[in-house]
């Protein structure tokens, strides 16, 4: 029966906490709304990754290009039809003669994220440690690249403009809890308690029959179809986009809400996501100067510092995070 | 076609890069062989470096260039203390993680310090002089391009020498070999790596003057694009031993730089994915290391 209670409250708290986020944007101002909306799009981006780095234990710095890729993907096809031969003259036409809505542009984002996931995870997800963390790198290196040299598949190294901001309050919370309730069902299920055996143990697992690539493969990919459905969130949230936003500051920021939130639980991701992207709104305001009972006054820059020296301070006193990696149970003590 | 491609002045250019980038390797590679951490905030620490040199400019050249050499080498030690030291029983992922944090820190506090008057870059130009070109046989060969390569050729026979012959690089050769046992056998941990840093601390130095000749203005993300491709590089040659990291460093610099050659000029923007292709292509097929000894299974990696 307890063990029930637990089950539900995994997966009842890091839905509640976005829930009450995302009622949090319908009562502020509208220029307050984007940092609620921000906050939302995070946690989508973190559990997303999490997916893949939490429950497979191996590094990742690539999940960001699958987040890339969502956004634009999702971004230039619900660019009006009327002005998209003027804006995006280069694209192949037939990206450049269509258009879809919203909906549709979010499915598309996370087919396209999912599907680049399993072509690349499929050599890739042979590697481990080390290797695994460089060869991700170079993933990113090269979504990056291609995404603002090539202008036949999207803007280019411009702005990515006058996409529909169809990402409100209602949009950023139901695209939030759809990705947490994913991450949930994936790891209660016979696939996710596998690849977490993986985590554990390699070895072990190979022994009693578990394919370690075959296992890690699934994860990257649902984490790849995750990230581009978070990626067109964003787009959707943001209306216009450069590659430089879902680049290296990007995947800094959420796996450092990853990390700070505690890495191998749900429940991490998600406070993570919450916690940073709080903190990181506040020395935002407190950059352009703001008062909290007295007035706080950083300069250009000094965000990323406290939010760099947090990380690494957490990474050094407690590698598990805030959580402890643990996900929200009501009964305290309990053997990990 | 390739071939025909690459002429001697790709492969003169090719050879400084990889010569640049086998210096960091150098410096990330010792680091790594002691403390089994990657470095990644090893590029911030060239990038201190040129900072130093930009900001005095009108020192003369040797005090500017002893400053940076001052600067970077305390930064390194530092880091060693306040980072390094409290990690090293985490995993290397977890060091990684770690040190890409303090990248972004680095880099953070330089933008602040940078935009103080309003904007972004600082030129350094006292030894910009060395940046000219000279013709050799009909190649242009950029003065730093002979020193890069001078000084790398120095540098490493120098810590050949050291690792060979003295008793510290005897305890260090032990101490990544087996961090443990060397223990054991009366090697000092806190010598050692402290060698280690150190070491690398000038050869971070050594690197940020030779970039910063070939590249005077400094900005915030200066030698960051340098220091993703050496740590690519590093991996792939094979972090396991020092000199295959560092052939990795130049190969990977060297590939670039013939590449770049062999690329039709309206599509040198396609670079990074080439060479990034290349490198994934070579991980999957050798995960040790391009150089490494045997093929380990993935079952050894993880």
């Amino acid at each position: 029966m307890r063990n029930r209670l637990d089950t539900a409250v995994a997966l009842l708290g890091p839905a509640l906490l976005v829930v009450l986020v995302g009622i949090g944007a319908t009562f502020v101002s509208r220029s307050n709304e984007i940092h609620f909306l921000n906050a939302l799009a995070s946690v989508a981006i973190v559990v997303a990754i999490y997916v893949f780095v939490g429950t497979s234990g191996v590094l990742s710095f690539g999940q960001v290009s699958f987040v890339a890729l969502g956004a634009f993907a999702a971004g230039v096809m619900t660019v009006p039809f009327d002005s998209k031969a003027g804006v995006l003259p280069d694209l192949f036409p037939i990206l450049r003669d269509h258009t879809i809505g919203n909906v549709a542009s979010l499915a598309l984002a996370a087919a396209v994220g999912g599907a680049f996931a399993f072509v690349v995870g499929l050599p890739l997800m042979r590697l481990s440690g080390l290797a695994a963390g460089i060869a991700t790198f170079a993933v990113l290196e090269i979504t990056h690249n291609l995404l603002r040299e090539w202008t036949k598949i999207g803007p280019g190294a411009t702005t990515l403009s006058l996409v529909p901001e169809t990402t409100g309050p209602l949009q950023a919370t139901i695209g939030a809890l759809l990705v947490i309730v994913a991450a949930f069902a994936y790891q209660r299920s016979p696939l996710g308690r596998k690849v977490r055996a993986t985590r554990e143990d390699p070895a072990a697992a190979q022994a009693v029959g578990i394919s370690v690539h075959l296992q890690r493969l699934w994860a990257f990919t649902l984490s790849g179809a995750l990230c581009g459905f978070a990626g067109g969130l964003l787009v959707h949230m943001l209306g216009s986009i450069t590659t430089e936003q879902a680049y290296l500051e990007l995947t800094f920021l959420t796996l450092a809400m990853l990390v700070v939130g505690g890495v191998t639980s749900l429940w991490g991701a998600v406070v993570g996501a919450l916690a940073v992207s709080g903190l990181d709104t506040l020395l935002g305001n407190a950059e352009d100067g703001i008062g909290v009972g007295f007035t706080l006054d950083l300069p250009e820059g000094s965000r990323l510092v406290i939010l760099g020296g947090l990380m690494a301070l957490m990474l050094i006193l407690r590698p598990s995070g805030i959580t402890g990696g643990r996900e929200l149970r009501l009964s305290r003590r309990r053997a990990a | 076609m390739i071939v025909a491609a690459v002429d001697a002045q790709t492969l003169v250019d090719a050879v400084g890069l990889g010569a640049v980038y086998a210096l960091m390797a150098v410096g990330i590679g010792l680091v790594f062989g002691v403390l089994r951490l990657v470095n990644f905030a090893y590029g911030q620490l060239v990038m201190a470096g040129a900072y130093t040199l930009a900001f005095t400019s009108d020192w003369p050249i040797a005090g500017s260039i002893l400053a940076c050499f001052a600067v970077v080498i305390a930064l390194s030690l530092a880091m060693e203390r306040t980072v390094f030291r409290p990690l090293r029983t985490q995993s290397p992922a977890v060091m990684l993680v770690t040190t890409f944090a303090v990248a972004f820190l680095l880099q953070s506090v330089a933008l602040i310090l940078d935009i103080r008057d309003g904007t972004i870059g600082e030129p350094a130009t006292s030894i910009a002089s060395l940046n000219q070109a000279i013709a050799i046989g009909g190649v242009d060969v950029r003065k730093v391009t002979i020193l890069a390569i001078v000084v790398a050729v120095v540098t490493l026979a120098l810590l050949a020498l050291l690792l060979a012959k003295t008793t510290i690089g005897l305890q260090m050769r032990a101490a990544s070999t087996d961090f443990r046992t060397a223990r054991l056998l009366g090697v000092r941990a806190d010598r050692v790596i402290g060698a280690a840093v150190l070491l690398s601390g000038v050869l971070a130095a050594t690197v940020a003057v030779i970039l910063t000749v070939q590249n005077p203005l400094v900005a915030p993300d200066f030698a960051l694009k340098e220091t993703i491709v050496v740590l690519v590089g590093v991996v792939v040659g094979g972090i396991d031993r020092l000199w295959t990291a560092t052939l990795g460093g130049f190969a990977i610099g060297f590939a670039t730089g013939v590449i770049n050659g062999a690329l039709p000029t309206d599509k040198t923007v396609f670079l990074p994915s080439a060479v990034f292709a290349l490198v994934i292509l070579v991980l999957v097929l050798r995960p040790a290391g391009l150089f490494a000894r045997t093929r380990t299974t993935v079952a050894d990696r993880v």
